[in-house]
């Protein structure tokens, strides 16, 4: 990839003027210029409908931008098809608000789904994974606190512990960025705390900089480094949890009762 | 307006006057078919006559002609076992082209003609074709079974296929994995057991199918039965027919078995 480079590659993530529009004519994302850090958490906030899953799904093309770059260490996404984008897409490592781990395979076949961008397709097919990467898993699965889980099938974990496979198979990727699309909303508020703070430690051992979609103000505070508000399709707060008051939220989030 | 005439103006079921209508004009029907076909107490009365004195030649069954039946059937099941072996391994790219929501429209809609077309022709059909352009014997109705157990299984693939969750299958691409990581691991372990399923329901059908076949030269038990028929060899069609109830008997057991163990 060559970069009109006028000086040394950018590290992180930089969107510019990223736009979606499902229908044509009826933005969902207006024109998104952001700069992420490579390290630390990043909150996104906002009312349901807004365009926040638009936006983390844009990063790794789940979702097709309609306009603008996203570019990775100075790679623009945005642009790459087939094989450039499945190499990109496994820089990229993802946890979703339902898990969507494969039901009926085990943990360790879920944690290792990780690695299907990186290992040969008969490898993936008759399980003969690398020793490194099967010892890498069971060290993730202790990590994330499932050391005696690996041949179960995911069908019969609960939420909390589907989370912590969805957050091992995100990190077996060894991902330069992590998105988490609403990774909390379908957990109880003690196992969403539990969740968030495993996400917030590995992923800060790993050095790898997170952007996680969140309903839940009060974890966005407590865990991000950075909290977005958007609303609209817009951006309308952009700052560290401290400077996050009561007006931002109205603006935010509309109305004030709820406040 | 009093409450009371405002409930009664309120209907909690509505009529479905098109359904009464439409189950009427189906008895009529039937009642009017039955005397274009002349079928009434007296023809019956006949015929059961003459099946009373069909089934007593039947009896006792003969097996003394075990020799041309064991053949017969293991014939049977040789064309059953190999038609479901191909028309399965052909069913897979099939089903998966055909499915809609992975294939683009392109692949996907003639893949649906075809396998449609597979199906649209009932396989004793397919087999008179076959015998005419290749030949009587085992050959026509091995591939009469398979080209009808492509139209079956494919479309219940596709079906299969059809019903995943797409959220899987998001979790995987998102992985970087490619076409075939997807399949492998988003894919097939959400409808590998209602494949099994499939596989299992089809090699019944085609055990099922492959006894007659033979009746038009396509091989197998069938051919047997059909010329004990002319032969007006009652006592040895019984023995047959036995047979092959008893044969399709162990099969049930068997594929139930596994489909258990599969749950």
């Amino acid at each position: 990839m060559s970069l009109s480079a006028t000086q040394a590659t950018p590290r992180g993530l930089v969107l510019r003027g990223l736009s979606k529009e499902y229908v044509p004519g009826k933005p969902v994302l207006r024109g998104i210029d952001l700069a992420i850090a490579p390290e630390g958490m990043t909150a996104i906030i906002g009312p349901s409908g807004t365009g926040k899953s638009t936006l983390i799904r844009c990063i790794n093309r789940l979702v097709e931008p309609t306009a603008g770059e996203v570019l990775l260490h100075g790679e623009d996404i945005a642009r790459l098809r087939g094989g450039a984008l499945r190499a990109a897409r496994r820089r990229i490592g993802m946890v979703f608000q339902e898990y969507n781990l494969v039901e009926r395979l085990t943990v360790m076949e879920n944690v290792l789904s990780g690695r299907l961008g990186y290992v040969p397709l008969w490898r993936a097919w008759l399980r003969r994974y690398p020793e490194e990467d099967i010892a890498r898993a069971f060290e993730l699965l202790d990590a994330v606190g499932l050391p005696e889980h690996a041949t179960r099938r995911a069908d019969a974990l609960s939420g909390g512990q589907r989370q912590r496979v969805g957050i091992a198979r995100a990190l077996m990727q060894r991902p330069d960025l992590l998105l988490a699309d609403e990774p909390t909303s379908s957990l109880d508020p003690k196992t969403a705390v539990e969740v968030m703070e495993l996400l917030a430690r590995l992923t800060g051992e790993a050095g790898v900089p997170v952007i996680v979609n969140i309903h839940n103000v009060d974890l966005a505070r407590r865990f991000a480094q950075r909290i977005i508000g958007m609303s609209g399709g817009a951006v309308v707060f952009d700052g560290p949890p401290e400077a996050l008051e009561p007006e931002h939220l109205r603006q935010i989030y509309g109305g004030e009762d709820w406040l | 307006m009093s409450a009371s005439a405002a409930t009664a103006a309120r209907r909690a079921f509505a009529p479905n006057w098109p359904a009464r209508l439409g189950l009427v004009a189906l008895g009529l029907y039937c009642v009017y078919a039955m005397g274009r076909l002349d079928i009434t107490g007296e023809r019956l009365v006949t015929g059961l006559g003459e099946a009373g004195r069909f089934l007593a030649r039947m009896w006792p069954p003969n097996f003394e002609r075990w020799e041309l039946l064991v053949e017969g059937l293991l014939e049977s099941i040789q064309i059953a076992l190999l038609s479901s072996a191909l028309g399965i391994l052909l069913s897979l790219p099939l089903g998966l082209m055909a499915a809609r929501n992975l294939s683009p429209a392109i692949v996907a809609a003639p893949t649906r003609a075809f396998v449609a077309v597979c199906r649209s022709l009932h396989y004793v059909i397919v087999a008179i074709l076959f015998v005419k352009a290749i030949g009587f014997g085992a050959l026509a109705g091995v591939a009469a079974l398979t080209v009808a157990s492509m139209g079956f299984v494919a479309k219940l693939f596709a079906e299969a296929i059809e019903e995943i969750s797409m959220k899987q299958v998001e979790a995987i691409r998102a992985t970087g994995a490619g076409p075939g990581g997807v399949l492998l691991y988003g894919v097939l372990p959400q409808v590998a057991s209602r494949f099994t399923g499939f596989c299992l329901y089809q090699l019944d059908s085609n055990l099922r199918n492959s006894t007659l076949v033979g009746i038009v030269g396509a091989g197998g038990i069938g051919g047997t039965l059909f010329a004990a028929f002319k032969r007006f060899d009652y006592d040895f069609v019984a023995a047959i027919l036995l047979s092959i109830i008893a044969l399709i008997f162990v099969a049930e057991v068997i594929s139930g078995r596994i489909r258990a163990a599969m749950r």
